[in-house]
């Protein structure tokens, strides 16, 4: 059995690299993303402070509140590394499982973030009341929007696996999924610790 | 629909033309699309340079009003960067990189299809706003707040360029990431990085390129989307929006993006010439480190676009001293195509003269280009005709050239057949009168203060004369095209008859028939140097055999198929199967930006979002039958 820390290529397919085609392609995409949150994070700090009007950060944000909500999708990938394993060891039954969890800890993040930005609405904080809310909406919600592709792509996959389409033979394909799932993963803990940990 | 397509072709049906066109994943074939779609797009944008030329042809002329000259410089610049110059890169990309490195497709060959198809559409999506009296027309940087505020730029036209170009960034996103991956793993064997044709390095160095750049290009876009369509203030200064935000996201793609354009011609440029003059390009390894140099710099440059701006003295002399830098590098690359040439056998065939008069052409570009990063001197060019002179030099001179080098190339690669050489002759000619006729009285006007992007002047400005001949240059440099165009028919209606090698090649394309078979390579090459075909066909040692010297020339080509691609498979050779879903996936992501574009006008507004929403659905069904459909077709299958 294929163990995902070593290079397993799908059947057919040689590589110069011994790096799987989807697999260089997900690090490659993830290269390119990172300039993308890169530029919407430099654009959030380029308007930091330069709030005419409230609400402010700091009367809006709930550092504990978020915490938990990040700590949630924390948890989220350790439950895709159990699911990874389970299906290395080809155990069907703990992958679904593991991976419906993933599912539902990415969907409480995003209930979680859905509630936040409702609470900030009522506040007064609204995409265009000033640029806090024009740049946070946007940065959070590119994020949100990117948690909801991955969840969307791990439903596909859970739903796969339980008509047989997903296979321990396709550990390399759930590999990759994972990669996507870790990155987006690690782009919350940025924006977590520059847009709320950070004091004003 | 590909269901019933491969039942009927398991039938033994062939496929109609038309359908397999719509279909295919072989890069030969995507290329092909790409080629001849660019080439209509340079036609359409040069037309719309020659109808400028004709209002500025005289002071106070009346021909195109104020609007619509904005409106056709924005489009003819947009379309020329986005639309001709970088799929005119693809094409040869499709056409020549997997040839190059000895692979029988591109990684992801759907996904090469997806990429076409989004730049057809989303191309097409931008051309449409002249049907809609709605052309953009805040020119190709769509400076804020004038492209942002539906104040200041009423009607869809910004809305048209923003979204637009957020499908072809799309496009050109998936292109890099493909070619990407393909070029670093589907090396033939023995093919390591420093044995790679230099085009090929320069395609990995443009694809990596792309991937960091146009993410800052993307946000910008979102965020004048957002300021558009949902009255945010990103660029507003009321609300503390800052314009200059805007450039400096525009610039930090833009200046990368001048070499992702230039890179692949300088790898043509790089291939051409040492074909031509029978020697190993001189200190090879020195130019793809060069290009890698230029590459690194590009990011760190952007603010020469923006020495006006006010940035202060300290930026400004930093952004000069790193635009600087740059100069060495391609100097590099200058100075060693010019020893490539040195004590060759020159051998002036048509790619040979577009490819030798880029390297010209790129001195006086490159030359401006230092002027450029002078500060006080910038402040002098900016916004001139200087500039205008500056940039097409090495957008025309430099990028158009050698892409035609490398049409005239790799032409029967394309198609089995070489372009007539006389009518190459007066093309190439008349395109470089053209050219220096166009773009050098561009730097006389600039110099004398005529601002760019104006659409006219006044009499008393004494710069009637000048503009005349730059017109006339224009005339001659559009006219000369349609030699091009004459020499493809006229070639066309010759039997393909174009040997395997015949400019007696250095790289593996040549080893394969003209055009090559589907399958590219029968038997995957093994690589031993750089010149993989020329250490095969004369051995690595240093003598250089003249032009007339074939008898130690050893013949290694494959049998010639009589009908390529038609033939039956090899053995162990799976193709890629052809497939519907790129089309439909690139409608679905065209019709959300069009839904988008709807949104923002008041009699379709209220369609907008539906359509949006139907274009998500079918990008994600899409998504889905392009995931559950095999990839790879099997040799029953395989008709070609």
């Amino acid at each position: 059995m294929s163990h995902a820390t070593g290079h397993t290529l799908p059947a057919g397919e040689h590589t110069v690299t011994g790096i799987s085609h989807n697999r260089l392609l997900m690090w490659t995409f993830l290269a390119s993303d990172c300039m993308f949150f890169g530029s919407l994070i430099w654009v959030y700090f380029a308007y930091r402070g330069r709030y005419f009007e409230g609400p402010y950060p700091r009367e809006v944000l709930d550092i504990p509140y978020t915490s938990v909500s990040a700590a949630v999708l924390l948890l989220s990938s350790f439950a895709i590394v159990m699911a990874l394993t389970a299906l290395e060891r080809a155990d069907m039954r703990g992958f679904r499982g593991w991976l419906l969890g993933t599912i539902l800890l990415g969907a409480l993040f995003l209930g979680g973030q859905y509630y936040e930005f409702t609470t900030f609405y009522h506040e007064g904080l609204t995409l265009t009341s000033n640029l806090f809310g024009t740049t946070f909406f946007v940065l959070t919600g590119f994020h949100g929007t990117h948690v909801f592709i991955g969840i969307v792509w791990l439903l596909v996959q859970w739903l796969l696996s339980l008509f047989g389409k997903l296979t321990p033979a396709h550990v390399e394909r759930f590999f990759v999924t994972t990669l996507y799932w870790h990155f987006v993963d690690i782009v919350w803990i940025i924006i977590f610790m520059l847009v709320y940990l950070m004091p004003y | 629909m590909a269901e019933a397509a491969i039942r009927l072709e398991q039938a033994g049906y062939r496929r109609s033309a038309l359908v397999e066109w719509l279909t295919t994943v072989d890069h030969k074939k995507i290329g092909i699309l790409y080629y001849w779609t660019s080439i209509v797009y340079l036609l359409l944008a040069g037309f719309l340079a020659l109808l400028m030329r004709i209002q500025l042809a005289q002071p106070d002329m009346h021909f195109l009003g104020p609007k619509t000259y904005n409106e056709v410089m924005t489009m003819h610049g947009t379309m020329m960067i986005f639309a001709v110059a970088m799929p005119l890169n693809a094409a040869f990309f499709n056409i020549a990189v997997p040839l190059m490195i000895g692979a029988r497709d591109v990684a992801f060959p759907r996904l090469n299809a997806f990429s076409y198809w989004s730049f057809l559409f989303g191309s097409l999506l931008m051309w449409s706003s002249f049907l809609f009296g709605h052309a953009p027309d805040a020119g190709w940087f769509g400076y804020a707040n004038l492209s942002s505020s539906r104040l200041y730029s009423a009607g869809p036209g910004l809305d048209f360029w923003d979204l637009g170009l957020q499908v072809l960034g799309i496009s050109s996103i998936a292109g890099a990431l493909n070619f990407f991956v393909t070029i670093v793993n589907m090396r033939a064997p023995g093919m390591s990085l420093m044995r790679m044709p230099v085009y090929v390095w320069m395609v990995l160095i443009t694809a990596i390129l792309i991937l960091l750049a146009f993410p800052s290009l993307t946000v910008g876009l979102f965020m004048i989307m957002f300021d558009r369509y949902f009255n945010t203030n990103f660029f507003n200064p009321l609300h503390g929006g800052d314009p200059v935000i805007w450039q400096h996201l525009f610039w930090i793609f833009g200046h990368p993006e001048v070499y992702i354009l230039v890179l692949p011609p300088m790898g043509i440029i790089s291939e051409v010439l040492p074909t031509f003059s029978r020697k190993p390009l001189f200190g090879a390894p020195f130019v793809i480190f060069a290009g890698i140099a230029i590459a690194f710099l590009s990011f760190f440059v952007w603010a020469h676009h923006m020495f006006t701006v006010g940035l202060g003295p300290v930026p400004n002399a930093l952004f000069a001293a790193s635009t600087m830098l740059i100069g060495i590098p391609t100097g590099v690359k200058v100075f060693n195509w010019l020893a490539t040439m040195w004590g060759g056998s020159l051998d002036f065939k048509t790619p040979m003269k577009f490819a030798s008069a880029a390297v010209w052409m790129l001195m006086m570009g490159g030359v401006t280009g230092v002027m450029h990063a002078t500060v006080p001197l910038d402040y002098q060019q900016q916004d001139s005709y200087f500039v205008v002179a500056h940039f097409h030099y090495v957008i025309f001179g430099v990028i158009v050239s050698g892409l035609l080098a490398g049409t005239y190339y790799w032409f029967p690669k394309m198609y089995g057949r070489l372009l007539d050489e006389r009518l190459g002759t007066w093309h190439f000619w008349l395109t470089f009168i053209g050219t220096n006729l166009t773009f050098f009285p561009m730097h006389f006007v600039g110099l004398d203060g005529m601002p760019r992007r104006y659409f006219t002047y006044s009499a008393e400005t004494g710069w009637g004369t000048w503009n005349l001949v730059i017109t006339i240059g224009a005339f001659i440099l559009g006219l000369a095209q349609v030699l091009l165009l004459i020499n493809v028919v006229k070639t066309m209606r010759q039997p393909a008859t174009a040997p395997a090698d015949p400019w007696d090649g250095r790289t593996l394309e040549w080893t394969i028939p003209s055009p090559p078979p589907a399958y590219n390579f029968a038997v995957i090459p093994t690589v031993r140097g750089r010149d993989a075909y020329w250490i095969e066909k004369y051995g690595d040692g240093h003598h250089v055999p003249a032009a007339t010297d074939t008898t130690q020339r050893r013949e290694v080509h494959e049998p010639r198929h009589d009908n390529p691609g038609h033939g039956p498979l090899p053995p162990g050779v799976h193709l890629p199967k052809p497939s519907w879903w790129p089309l439909i996936v690139s409608a679905g992501l065209t019709a959300m930006a069009a839904g988008m574009i709807m949104h923002g006008t008041e009699t379709l507004g209220p369609l907008g979002f539906p359509i949006v929403g139907l274009g998500a659905f079918v990008v994600f069904f899409g998504l889905l039958g392009w995931h559950f459909e095999p990839a790879i077709e099997h040799e029953e299958a395989h008709v070609a």
